[in-house]
């Protein structure tokens, strides 16, 4: 991917303030020092997971090192009302919507099949299958049309739909009919691709031969580049098009060049297939330090405040040994809960059918 | 012999065929410099070249439609489809297209493309890594399915599966990768089990037991503890899964008149009941019990915590031995 292609900063590598046209910072001291602690505690719980994955705690886990501010930056522009739908990699999003991290495990440690109440923090669970859902969250804000809550001009109704993916996704069909829907109705949804370089070992070159960003144009929606390492950046550009969304005005396709800096997944190994220049590179343009670096400068980070973030991160840290260690194991008669809506006599029949099973161990 | 698993098989099993044809090539993803995620073409890209061992875009539906084109310009596409839960992308060009080309075409056109992906559950994964979609290929016309359950079936199956004119859907045991067994590396695949054919692994005279794919192990290990009971259980490995070795499962059913088939696959219009009314058809009067069943239930795949309550193991195979003795 052309790194020399424009695209839209705020914040620069060496945590200065960038002046753009179209863009400025809306944001106050307070709210980034906010937006530093949560990439501060998304880092750790996902260095947190990675470790509870290597000690055989969970049976997976997709790290999204590197991609916190992508994720905290549109994450905290959504408002209540908003709804999210969201990959595997997407726990910086969880986070937004107010899902514990100790939640979030119980996914990857196998007990669930999804995390958390979908409707509750307006956040589908993880989809694992690349772009699907793309298709959903537009048809869930052409939904939010049709209920007449777009463009009413009343700020805690009008409803905007975000939908998470990454650059390998947007070769998928789903996710190119889910732009053609999108368009044709003008539905109230942004598309947030996380261009972190790499589908698991293939390059982004492997998928387009143009910044993604571009594709936007020929699906008829505005499409935005933006440094994805770059929280400020992130936060402004997903607010515009969301409130572009609320108000009836359409798509907006944003891609966010960031960097994968760990495994596609704990079972992957990158040193199979990319150089260890191209993760030096990166670090250097890690998101966090660039934010670090501004708000000490600014003297509103200072060492008192990062110790107690520090503590934070700590206690969240231990928090998440001790509940992930304490999900139980789902009764195995679960598996037959909520096939159909009601009883099924075939389901039944086998239900009973372990009853007498674990009834039989039970005797042994 | 050489000792291989079945993973390394299958990746020796490539390479030969694509040293016999050049017109053998590799469609996937990540299977180019990764060697795919389970390393099936480990080592493949950097022999054969990008032009034989292709990274594709992200798109299943696109790597299939593809390889259908490259096979009407006379190639010989493999194709692998990552997880068996990435598929139904594709579906759509496999059951209307793949399968079909042949039938539309008068014969004018055909595919002699292979499918290959991994499947069934047990690997402790999450959701769509451990699925069994086996029963939408075999009950599409125009489609050879086949599966390995050792890896020298994984290492001439393959080789026989690229050679067929015939599309395949190539099923890989994926819990069942790292089993070991002896393989005649340098034989000749004329004198090769054909893959349609199913294999009597233990002979009995009391019951048969049809498996395929990862329950094949399941079986072997329930006829070992069967036969410490006195019950002698002839396994056999179905290995096609359409079209059915009908001779072969008539042959053991007349002589031992009781059947179970067991499958990781729900039960509901699976394998199982195909082959069941098959042998109801033709040896109803060999039969002293109803042909039984053990499965995957009729839900989806449940979270991995309690996938192996849901897997068939050797206690529910030996359960379902008594009822179809004592029946």
């Amino acid at each position: 991917m052309n790194q020399l292609e424009p695209l839209i900063q705020l914040l620069d590598n060496d945590g200065s303030i960038v002046e753009n046209s179209q863009y400025k910072s809306s944001l106050d001291d307070a709210t980034l020092l906010g937006f530093y602690r949560d990439m501060v505690l998304v880092r750790q719980l996902d260095m947190q997971a990675t470790a509870l994955q290597r000690q055989g705690e969970l049976s997976l886990w997709a790290p999204c090192l590197g991609q916190e501010a992508a994720q905290i930056g549109s994450g905290r522009a959504l408002k209540a009302q908003d709804f999210a739908f969201a990959t595997y990699r997407e726990h910086g999003i969880a986070w937004c919507r107010g899902v514990d991290p100790v939640q979030m495990l119980r996914f990857w440690r196998g007990t669930v099949h999804q995390s958390w109440d979908a409707n509750k923090h307006r956040l589908y669970g993880y989809q694992i299958i690349i772009g699907a859902h793309a298709l959903h969250a537009t048809g869930y804000a052409m939904g939010a049309q049709y209920a007449g809550n777009v463009a009413t001009g009343q700020a805690d109704k009008d409803q905007a739909v975000i939908a998470y993916f990454g650059d390998g996704a947007m070769s998928e069909g789903d996710i190119n009919e889910a732009f053609i829907f999108a368009a044709a109705y003008q539905a109230p949804v942004v598309f947030f691709c996380q261009n972190n370089q790499w589908a698991i070992s293939e390059p982004t070159k492997r998928q387009s031969r143009v910044p993604l960003s571009h594709r936007a144009d020929g699906f008829g929606m505005p499409g935005v580049r933006v440094d994805g390492n770059d929280v400020i950046a992130c936060h402004e550009v997903t607010m515009a098009a969301l409130e572009r969304a609320r108000s009836g005005q359409g798509p907006t396709l944003i891609e966010a060049v960031t960097y994968r800096m760990g495994a596609h997944t704990t079972s992957d190994d990158p040193t199979k297939y990319r150089n260890s220049a191209d993760d030096e590179l990166w670090r250097t343009r890690d998101p966090i330090e660039r934010l670090r670096v501004y708000l000490t400068g600014k003297g509103v980070l200072n060492e008192t405040i990062s110790a107690e973030i520090a503590g934070e991160a700590t206690s969240l840290a231990e928090r998440m040994r001790e509940g992930c260690r304490q999900f139980p194991t789902p009764e195995p008669l679960a598996m037959f809960d909520h096939v159909y809506a009601g009883p099924d006599a075939r389901i039944e029949a086998q239900r009973a059918e372990m009853q007498a099973i674990l009834a039989q161990e039970g005797a042994n | 012999m050489e000792e291989l698993t079945i993973i390394g098989a299958i990746n020796k099993g490539l390479r030969r065929a694509m040293d016999a044809d050049p017109k053998v090539l590799l469609m996937g993803e990540d299977i180019g410099k990764l060697g795919g995620v389970f390393r099936a073409t480990e080592g493949l890209q950097k022999d054969f070249g990008e032009n034989r061992v292709i990274d594709t875009p992200l798109a299943e539906s696109g790597i299939v439609g593809t390889a259908i084109g490259l096979a009407l310009y006379g190639y010989r596409p493999v194709v692998e489809i990552q997880f068996d839960g990435f598929v139904y992308p594709a579906f759509d060009q496999i059951v209307v297209q793949v399968a079909r080309m042949r039938y539309r075409t008068a014969g004018v056109l055909h595919l002699p493309i292979t499918i290959r992906m991994p499947y069934g559950g047990g690997i402790g994964s999450v959701e769509h890594h451990g699925e069994s979609p086996e029963a939408y290929f075999a009950s599409t016309p125009g489609l050879r399915v086949i599966t390995c359950a050792d890896p020298s079936d994984a290492y001439w199956m393959i080789q026989q599966a690229i050679a067929s004119d015939d599309p395949v859907i190539f099923l890989e045991p994926k819990r069942r990768y790292w089993q070991k067994g002896q393989v005649d590396t340098n034989g000749d695949m004329s004198t090769a089990v054909p893959m349609n054919g199913a294999k009597v692994l233990v002979e009995g005279a009391d019951c048969t037991l049809i498996c395929y794919g990862p329950t094949v192990a399941t079986a072997l290990q329930a006829a070992s503890m069967a036969a410490e009971e006195g019950v002698h259980l002839e396994v056999i490995n179905l290995r096609s899964l359409s079209p059915l070795d009908l001779a072969t499962l008539n042959t053991s059913v007349m002589k031992t008149g009781r059947a179970i088939v067991v499958h990781e696959a729900s039960s509901s219009g699976g394998i199982g009941g195909e082959v069941g009314q098959c042998l109801m058809q033709s040896c109803f009067y060999h039969l002293k019990a109803p042909v039984l069943r053990v499965t995957g239930y009729d839900t989806p795949y449940p979270p991995s915590r309690n996938e192996n309550r849901y897997l068939p193991d050797a206690d529910r195979i030996l359960d379902a031995v008594e009822k179809s003795m004592s029946y």
